[in-house]
């Protein structure tokens, strides 16, 4: 007679989505496992290796029988779940979203070292984005060229904090981080002081990997020439989470 | 400690005071302060000076009617303000006069009388004890029964049979959701865990509201009884109070309270002598209405920016520090020991259907009496504005009020005859809030109501998630734009259009309730809004 089977601790648990049964662990959220099965879904904040932000909530997704809008990111998947992903209501939401972005600071693509290579900017392609009906704000903001390798450019920033958890969580430094409240939020390093002066930064270059703008920069790079590589991170993040 | 100690204890702080007979109360909750009551309360000490050994001046809480502050009431000791001679706008140079008139009639010209609407209407439950007990004095608050609940728990009843008797009784959260406060407690009570925390809400930041601050600032012990009791149903040793800095008074009532519950033995190791104890710390606010929000709330506690989190997990399951959390407001609490004390049904039989109990409201605004109210759930708007309110004042017609705040609505005159409750105002496209009540008359533009209400919404978002950080700004310049009489009916449109997804989109109770003042205005004065485009 076989050994009685060992009750696993995470059960799986099948759910429909955009009308495709799919089966997922119990510890998944809906995002991964949209990734998983191709089915595409907008998100800014979200990165694969990181910790959940759910900030950006273009990754909102609607959920039968509940009226409110969940964020796939920050949502576990529990059986039975009907999700609809990409509904007229969705894509009105998230096309607002881009543009309130768009709006908010100084995103000109044209004159951008990340022309062609921005998350921000495919997404708005994506979302179908082919003018802007709030006003821009036009504000100005600095540009920090102050580190001897890369370079801030608060204009790009859409405060996605990717470089904040990625500083924190995997290389360990916390050089970044988020001053100020509503629309005068902006990333620093340590105190507010020039990147170039930082203590803690230790000049490893993740938080230019994963910022999805071209807010952070390597310096010396022209229009359209900034190509960011983001595979380390979760190749990194699981590599740690294993030992 | 049972309950007959406890009775024991009552019996010798009221013997000490044996010799007064009347008191002559000063009111020195923040407001009245404001308007001079501590020069008067000076006054009053210096003029009745040590010759009457059987009267006694005495600085209590809020007696409710702050506008017609500094108040003093005259009162045989242990009667309510109902029972005592109160007088208004009193003076430093009135001390004389109201001494002089301890043996004789009362002082006609500084005469306010207690037995207007505005006193008579009222259902004290959680304001009982306001301006009546020195809430400074911890021997005043047991003297007239307190900690007899707690004591009760402790001593006669189970962590189950407290949950009972406040899923009983009904009870909703005061701090503006309404959640049922049993639910809550039972979920956190089921939670495995060796760590609990208990944490009390006392971030009041709605323009107009102070009803948490009178409580704090009138009644300190009543909401720490009633965090012991919660700590006790749910198994928690250690309990915050979360105040915001800008109440200095009630911060320092709490400390002065948190201090002398610990020395008795109230709170601190082995509470009343059981294997039950509790540590209440307060961690100040610095000033961030998003920190009222529960999840920014524990960030600030934790001390991390305070910013809200998705949830789930909710605080009942991951909370402080990832355990499990009971976070209600400062009412929520206040109301925890006379339920205990009378029984959940007793509280069941106040109010109405869904809404149980009193509420707190604070009226601001254009109303003649300006101040604090308790009032049963589902008494009318129209009783509460016009009959204890006392109406708009100088002739004018009324117009609105606001209720819950910069996350409420407005109610216009043609729905001043509902009963209010939580659902209720549901229906009208507003919310109970914490209990602000600002009303507004036929001179106030509602437009400017909501560019108000925008711009506070907007300066106070945290800047984590995108609809609420560049929706508010967005919609702030368009209303802006619009009481200049400068917007187009195409930005009309597209503010309903962002009041429409800043509300879907939006992390966080903030952001998802910014727009509800301008849909609630633009739903009952739509004129007004298409009056003020620049292209009619």
């Amino acid at each position: 007679m076989p050994p009685p089977a060992k009750q696993p601790n995470v059960r799986v648990v099948t759910l429909n989505i955009d009308g495709r049964d799919l089966s997922a662990r119990e510890d998944e959220t809906i995002i991964e496992v949209c990734r998983e099965n191709q089915i595409p879904i907008p998100s800014l904040c979200y990165l694969d290796g990181l910790s959940v932000w759910g900030a950006c909530r273009l990754c909102l997704v609607e959920l039968a029988g509940q009226g409110r809008l969940l964020a796939a990111c920050s949502t576990r998947v529990a059986e039975g779940m009907q999700i609809l992903t990409n509904t007229e209501k969705l894509q009105r939401y998230r096309r607002t979203i881009v543009e309130l972005l768009f709006a908010e600071r100084n995103h000109v693509c044209s004159v951008c070292v990340s022309n062609g290579h921005c998350e921000l900017q495919y997404l708005a392609q994506k979302c179908g984005v082919d003018h802007v009906r709030v006003p821009y704000r036009q504000v100005a903001y600095p540009v920090d060229s102050s580190h001897e390798m890369f370079r801030l450019d608060h204009d790009r920033c859409i405060l996605c904090t990717r470089c904040v958890r990625v500083c924190d969580e995997i290389e360990g430094a916390h050089t970044w981080d988020v001053m100020g409240r509503g629309s005068d939020c902006r990333v620093i390093t340590d105190m507010a002081q020039p990147w170039g002066e930082s203590d803690t930064c230790t000049s490893c270059g993740k938080c230019v990997q994963v910022c999805p703008t071209g807010a952070l920069v390597k310096q010396g790079t022209s229009v359209g020439e900034m190509v960011k590589d983001q595979h380390f991170l979760p190749i990194l993040a699981r590599r740690r989470h294993a030992q | 400690m049972n309950l007959d100690d406890l009775a024991d204890l009552a019996e010798q702080y009221r013997a000490a005071d044996a010799g007064v007979e009347r008191e002559v109360r000063v009111c020195l909750a923040a407001s009245c302060q404001s308007s001079g009551a501590l020069p008067v309360f000076d006054a009053l000490t210096a003029e009745l000076g040590k010759e009457r050994p059987a009267c006694k001046v005495k600085g209590v809480g809020c007696m409710g009617l702050c506008s017609a502050g500094p108040l003093v009431s005259i009162a045989e000791k242990d009667s309510t303000l109902e029972d005592s001679v109160l007088y208004r706008d009193v003076a430093p140079e009135d001390a004389g006069d109201i001494i002089a008139s301890l043996d004789g009639p009362p002082v006609e010209r500084l005469r306010c009388p207690t037995d207007q609407p505005f006193f008579a209407r009222q259902q004290k439950i959680v304001l009982e004890n306001a301006g009546i007990i020195d809430p400074d004095s911890f021997k005043s608050y047991v003297a007239v029964g307190g900690y007899a609940a707690l004591v009760r728990a402790l001593s006669e009843m189970t962590p189950a049979d407290v949950l009972r008797e406040v899923t009983i009784s009904g009870l909703r959260g005061r701090g503006g959701g309404g959640y049922p406060t049993g639910l809550k407690w039972s979920t956190v009570a089921k939670m495995p865990a060796t760590q609990k925390y208990v944490i009390c809400n006392a971030d009041e930041g709605d323009p107009g509201a102070f009803m948490d601050r009178a409580i704090l600032e009138s009644d300190p012990h009543r909401v720490l009884e009633g965090m012991a009791i919660a700590a006790y149903a749910i198994g928690a040793n250690k309990a915050y109070v979360y105040v915001r800095a800008e109440y200095p008074l009630a911060v320092e009532r709490l400390q002065t309270a948190i201090r002398k519950a610990k020395r008795s033995g109230f709170l601190g190791n082995k509470i009343a002598d059981t294997q039950f104890s509790l540590e209440v710390e307060i961690r100040l606010g610095a000033g961030a209405f998003v920190c009222g929000e529960e999840t920014a709330l524990m960030a600030s506690i934790e001390g991390l920016r305070g910013q809200p989190r998705p949830r789930p997990p909710y605080p009942a399951e991951s909370g402080l520090w990832g355990h499990p959390t009971l976070i209600n407001n400062v009412e929520t609490f206040a109301n925890i020991a006379p339920i205990v004390r009378e029984g959940g049904d007793w509280f069941a039989a106040i109010g109405t259907e869904r809404s149980k109990g009193t509420k707190v409201f604070a009226l601001a605004g254009t109303i003649t009496n300006t101040g604090l109210i308790e009032v049963p759930m589902g008494t009318s708007l129209r009783d509460i504005i016009e009959v204890i309110g006392g109406g708009i004042p100088g002739g004018k017609a009324f117009k609105a009020v606001q209720t819950g705040g910069p996350s409420g609505g407005c109610i216009p005159s043609q729905h001043l005859d509902i009963a209010v409750d939580y659902d209720s105002l549901k229906t009208l496209g507003t919310m109970m809030g914490s209990g602000g009540m600002i009303v507004m008359d036929e001179t106030s533009s509602m437009v400017d109501v909501a560019r108000y209400f925008m711009e506070f919404c907007m300066t106070e978002s945290c800047g984590k998630c995108i609809p609420c950080r560049a929706g508010t700004q967005q919609m702030h310049s368009i209303l802006d734009r619009l009481a200049k009489s400068q917007a187009t009916r195409a930005e009309l449109a597209l503010l309903e259009e962002l009041c429409e997804v800043v509300q879907a989109t939006s992390l966080c109770g903030l952001g998802q309730t910014a727009p509800n003042p301008v849909l609630s205005t633009m739903r009952y004065f739509r004129d007004e809004y298409e009056a003020k485009l620049g292209d009619a």
